[in-house]
């Protein structure tokens, strides 16, 4: 079994502080991070190569620098890596994103993909269906487990608002996977040993199925506007009293307010 | 591409075993302004079996028209059979923009869509409005303005080329219209074409998940718990207190990643949007994350030992202190307050 | 030489910081507590290839080397002491001198069950009249023809109670002196050997330190570490490689201390300012801090001529001592800036002062460091 692993290499959005006087987002110093949800899917891929046996590849689309994830996913026990790096994909939105994406693995043999939900820094679980939608694939998403039938089939478990729903998958899919199902395996020091000395596959644009004019900022029909800070709120009081004051102090204010 | 061919605003109007979303009353409470705005009307697309009569409910709360597609094939929601309905009928009526909810199915459903209408879509809207041009004056411009970087970001989006406009919005962000009784609407039935071959996913079954039972985003009191409340020990403190007070538990991500609470009870950015009356979040440093989640809320008591926590930033009232020994202390007073 | 991390450096140092942080650090104030030795990380150790860190590829490790040995040593440490000491023992007393000193055949039979974690290694020299003073040896053995005759007894081993192989030191002929000293791998199960007393410590409370018993103990004739009356050579050369592991852990409790004590005066606020914004308190930050950095470049660079085959006696002596005195400063103002509540066990300081001071005391005391240092020196 061929598995495709589409992973991100996102900032630590957790790191990232405002400037209480300018209001800017403070990057400098944010770590660069495999997507928290890329990595669920990643170890969702790994356990079906522990169970049945199967062929992990990851591919990532960004600059250079995402070499590292590569390298980490590697060491975990992927067998193959490629990087889609191409100054044509740069200002992708989702869309085009998810079509270069599509374009690349058009040319793999496969027989599941998996992503994650979504990515920590965009939070918009897009690039997963519209991949699935270019390459006419189904689609699961919010996974929180799937295992192989004897019949070759998919059973999927996804987790909605009110329901676990068990689903059963003809043939080759898109699986989206939420992190807090897949706790990821840390990297084995063997794994980390051979980590650089194991191939990154660096493709570009013309070595995938893809039109070029629908990659990158022209490919891409949503357009930043503008970006700017969120508007913090004003602090209200605080007190630093005994248990007891602070009993009576919260009492007070939940009648003032009309709660109680 | 003729831009101008594209009219009205329309609603995917979610339903799950027949009962209609509060969030498809929200989406057209906010395309009814935006229908306005443009001088367009407001369409609902309602998908399901046996759910016709449920139409009118959706004119009562702002739709002008409602678009019923009913069949046995859509009793249940599936991406690709819910695709191809809304892709027939998309294509079929040329909608200028479409708003979905932001909930499982608007989530995996809406990408599907844009993909194969190839065309944009800005998730988890927090503010959708119709503006002026800025160079062209007279031209109007839809703008989609979302979170991004974990929260600490706002990005407006804009979608100049392509049509229709689509975005998905959060249960809870958006404010629903009064009802409207006797309100007149069409209602139009539309046949949908099935491309069977392409149905891969079948639903074997499905399974109430206990604690996704629980919606905190529909409570009018939670009392939230974070890191500091340590474990399931400590969640029964502040389950005394929200019996108590008659609301419910809810969740930072630190605690749902660590195992101690279901997913379901996730306030933030990747859990849920609140906003109750009272929210009480005890032992919560208060990420950004968790703070995009729950700082429209009416009144915040924060309760923390480390006087710098940021969740102090977003409290009208902050306690420094202990939770353990102040939530039962409160519970206690509070109960002795009710008994009066 | 260049100190810079490699990449496969900074992947390692990636990987041993999400699990010191995830797996070790929420259970550090229970095995103080509780005195526990903490079997359940030994094992996630294991499975992750942490126990055989530095041991070739065709011995079942990781083929690794030395600099990445002692960053797990710090990065454990910097989070909890005990665990940082088990694997420093493993390795250092252990899987290190059978590497160096043992046949090809005792390399095959111990080395792939250490290096995966499967069988933990301890290492027996110091006993109750032999400490500093390591040539007072009076456990004995004797050769009984087809095999050895241990009797004796060894204190304060770390490992103990959960090891399952040990390098010890007996005297094969007591007229040679130090010359009469040789090394020996017992297996826990060996007829006539036991394990002692459990020591009740002021710190490192999970290591399992305890007494080794050999009444009569049976050890096959193969079983000789190296030559014979070579031991004491042996137990100096592994004592100066483990010195660099007990820097390393010197060098994380120091590091641990300064991450909370940074966090801790900058939260704290008396007189309306944080602590941090004194100056008293900026001041010995910055002399810490800089310690600190020396004792890394030091224990970075013993184990550096370590992995190049150079000389690295003085160096790793150097090494220990910095660090530790350095471990013991941090630690000891680290208290001091957290005030009344450094004293209690709401936080971790007080802990990490009383891990400390074994860093001062154990694989030769500062005084036995200072001898070593002096010694080479002066020659």
């Amino acid at each position: 079994m061929n598995i495709i692993v589409c992973i991100k290499q996102v900032p630590d959005t957790t790191e990232i502080k405002i400037d209480p006087v300018k209001g800017t987002l403070i990057r400098e110093g944010v770590p660069s991070i495999m997507n928290p949800d890329d990595k669920g899917g990643l170890e969702l891929a790994l356990r079906m190569k522990d169970m049945y046996g199967a062929n992990v590849t990851v591919i990532t689309m960004g600059p250079p620098q995402a070499d590292l994830i590569l390298r980490e996913a590697l060491a975990m026990g992927a067998d193959r890596a490629i990087l889609l790096t191409d100054r044509k994909f740069a200002g992708a939105d989702t869309l085009a994103t998810s079509y270069a994406l599509a374009g690349a693995i058009k040319t793999m043999d496969y027989d599941l993909i998996i992503a994650g939900r979504q990515a920590i820094d965009g939070d918009t679980a897009q690039v997963g269906p519209e991949m699935a939608e270019h390459l006419g694939l189904p689609q699961v998403s919010y996974v929180v487990d799937a295992q192989l039938t004897d019949h070759h089939s998919l059973m999927v478990k996804k987790e909605d608002e009110e329901c676990v729903q068990t689903l059963e998958v003809e043939g080759k899919c898109v699986l989206t996977v939420l992190a807090s199902a897949y706790q990821a395996r840390y990297m084995s020091v063997s794994g980390i040993m051979e980590a650089y000395s194991r191939e990154v596959e660096i493709w570009t644009a013309d070595k995938i199925e893809v039109e070029e004019e629908k990659l990158g900022l022209k490919g891409s029909p949503t357009k930043v506007f503008r970006s700017y800070p969120k508007a913090l709120k004003t602090p209200g009081e605080l007190h630093e009293v005994s248990e007891e004051e602070a009993v009576e102090l919260i009492v007070s204010k939940l009648k003032e307010k009309h709660i109680i | 591409m003729d831009l101008k061919a594209y009219k009205n605003v329309y609603v995917f109007a979610e339903q799950r075993d027949g009962v209609i979303q509060p969030v498809a009353y929200e989406l057209l409470g906010k395309a009814r302004e935006l229908a306005d705005d443009l001088g367009e009307k407001v369409v609902a697309l309602l998908l399901g079996h046996q759910v016709r009569e449920k139409a009118a409910s959706l004119v009562e709360m702002g739709a002008d028209e409602v678009i019923v597609a009913d069949s046995p094939e859509l009793k249940d929601y599936l991406t690709e059979q819910y695709a191809q309905v809304l892709y027939q009928i998309i294509t079929a009526n040329k909608p200028n923009i479409v708003l979905y909810g932001a909930t499982t199915i608007g989530r995996d459903l809406a990408p599907r869509l844009a993909s194969r209408l190839r065309t944009g879509l800005t998730a988890d809207c927090t503010r959708l409005e119709i503006a002026e041009k800025e160079n062209e004056p007279g031209e109007k411009e839809f703008r989609m303005t979302r979170p991004a970087f974990g929260g600490n970001l706002m990005a407006t989006i804009i979608c100049p080329n392509n049509r229709p406009q689509m975005s998905t919005v959060r249960p809870g962000v958006m404010q629903k219209r009064e009802k409207e009784t006797g309100r007149k609407g069409t209602v139009t039935d539309f046949q949908p074409q099935f491309d069977r071959s392409k149905f891969k996913v079948k639903l074997i079954g499905k399974v109430k998940n206990n604690a996704a039972n629980a919606d905190i985003t529909a409570a009018k009191v939670l009392v939230s718990g974070g890191r500091g409340v340590h474990d399931k020990a400590g969640f029964d403190k502040l389950q005394g207190l929200a019996d108590c007070l008659g609301g419910m538990v809810a969740s930072s991500r630190a605690m749902v990643d660590a195992g101690v609470m279901d997913h379901a009870y996730q306030v933030g950015q990747t859990g849920k949007t609140v906003r109750p009356d009272l929210y009480v979040a005890c032992g919560i440093s208060g990420a950004i994350q968790h703070l995009a989640g729950m700082e429209e809320s009416g009144y915040i008591v924060a309760i923390n030992k480390d006087k710098f926590a940021p969740i102090f930033s977003v409290a009208d009232l902050g306690i420094v202190g202990d939770l353990h020994k102040i939530v039962p202390m409160l519970t206690e007073r509070l109960k002795k307050e009710m008994a009066e | 030489m260049d100190f810079s991390y490699s990449k496969t450096e900074e992947l390692f140092l990636q990987m041993i910081r999400s699990f010191a942080e995830n797996e070790v650090k929420p259970l550090a104030a229970e095995v103080d507590e509780q005195e526990r030795f903490p079997m359940e990380t030994v094992k996630k150790m294991a499975k992750l290839g942490l126990m055989g860190i530095p041991v070739p590829k065709e011995y079942g490790g990781a083929g690794g080397n030395n600099q990445m040995y002692i960053m797990a040593v710090e990065e454990l440490s910097r989070v909890c002491a005990t665990t940082g000491v088990i694997l420093s023992a493993h390795t250092s007393l252990c899987m290190a001198p059978i590497m160096e000193n043992g046949t090809e055949e005792q390399k095959q039979k111990y080395l792939p069950k250490l290096a995966s974690g499967e069988w933990i290694g301890a290492f027996g020299l110091t006993e109750p009249n032999a400490g500093t003073d390591a040539a007072m040896q009076q456990t004995m053995a004797v050769d009984a023809g087809d095999h050895w005759i241990l009797n004796g007894s060894k204190i304060f081993i770390t490992n103990a109670a959960y090891a399952d192989v040990f390098i010890v030191m007996a005297m094969t002929d007591k007229s040679k002196g130090v010359k009469g000293i040789s090394a020996f791998i017992v297996e826990k199960g060996f007829p006539g050997f036991s394990i002692g007393k459990k020591e009740a410590k002021m710190g490192i409370r999970g290591s399992a330190t305890c007494e080794l018993i050999f009444e009569n103990c049976i050890v096959p004739k193969e079983n000789l570490l190296g030559v014979m009356g070579k031991g004491f050579n042996i137990a100096m050369k592994t004592l100066d490689g483990g010195r660099i592991g007990i820097a390393s852990q010197a060098l994380g409790i120091a590091q641990g201390a300064m991450d909370e004590t940074v966090k801790y005066t900058k939260e704290r606020k008396q007189f309306g300012h944080s602590i941090a914004s004194f100056q008293n308190t900026q001041f010995q930050l910055a002399d810490l801090e800089t310690k600190i950095n020396a004792a890394r470049f030091l224990v970075r660079n013993a184990a550096w001529k370590k992995d190049n085959q150079l000389p690295y006696t003085k160096d790793a002596a150097m090494a220990k001592l910095f660090a530790a005195e350095t471990a013991m400063e941090m630690t000891t103002k680290a208290v001091q800036f957290h005030g009344g509540y450094g004293y209690t066990r709401e936080y971790p300081v007080e802990r990490m002062m009383r891990d400390a001071k074994i860093t001062e005391i154990y694989e030769g005391t500062s005084e036995v460091q200072r001898m070593v240092i002096a010694g080479h020196l002066l020659k």
